[in-house]
């Protein structure tokens, strides 16, 4: 089967509990292992500051996910992310060859000032 | 009225070359704003290929970048003293 390597990067709302980030971020990453995707990485970059204010709040917890996954399952994936109203907002981006370098040579951490990658810690 | 050449000045037209092809660097990353603030002028707006001595296809690469950025509030649309 055809699979792409993609990477998300979304926002959630500040105003949840440690829990309930937890819950949703675990959420979408099993929502994609059910689909048949492969979690490579995700990276919790907490609590950051926005350049401007997005629905009233002015800091927001960002969270990135590297997957490889069908083509197909991206729409149902984002459909999910526009319900769910704790996330304010998302991107999601194909990689190429050389994204995909990149991201390989920046997940070991070769650009170290890069916020410490959890490998799948979220996902256990 | 005398034509009278002003001063070459040096330091303004050195030739300037694209960074990214000097280094090697073949992917531009939207998650990393310092970089890209190198590209952007105290308002936020993105800066002229004229300025910045980038090449044609990774000005794009940047501009893509810095829109990407800024959908995820890394960088702003709008501002003031950015820097």
């Amino acid at each position: 089967m055809f699979q792409r390597n993609y990477e998300t990067v979304f926002i959630l709302t500040p105003v949840l509990s440690d829990v309930q980030m937890k819950d949703t971020v675990d959420k979408f990453i099993n929502l994609l292992k059910e689909e048949g995707a492969d979690v490579i990485n995700v990276e919790n970059w907490g609590l950051k500051k926005l350049a401007y204010p997005i629905e009233k709040k002015n800091t927001g917890f960002y969270v990135m996910v590297e997957f490889k996954s069908e083509p197909t399952l991206i729409k149902k994936f984002e459909l999910e992310m526009r319900r769910d109203e704790k996330i304010m907002r998302f991107l999601t981006t194909v990689l190429d060859k050389n994204a995909l370098a990149y991201a390989v040579r920046r997940r070991k951490g070769e650009f170290n000032k890069k916020p410490e990658t959890t490998k799948e810690e979220a996902a256990k | 009225m005398t034509l009278k050449n002003e001063p070459i000045n040096r330091e303004q037209n050195k030739k300037k070359y694209c960074r990214f092809r000097k280094l090697g660097i073949k992917y531009i990353d939207y998650k990393d704003p310092n970089f890209l603030l190198k590209f952007v002028n105290e308002q936020g707006k993105i800066l002229p290929r004229r300025l910045t001595g980038n090449s044609a296809k990774f000005q794009r690469k940047v501009a893509n970048a810095i829109k990407k950025a800024r959908h995820l509030a890394l960088l702003p649309y709008v501002t003031d003293g950015l820097k």
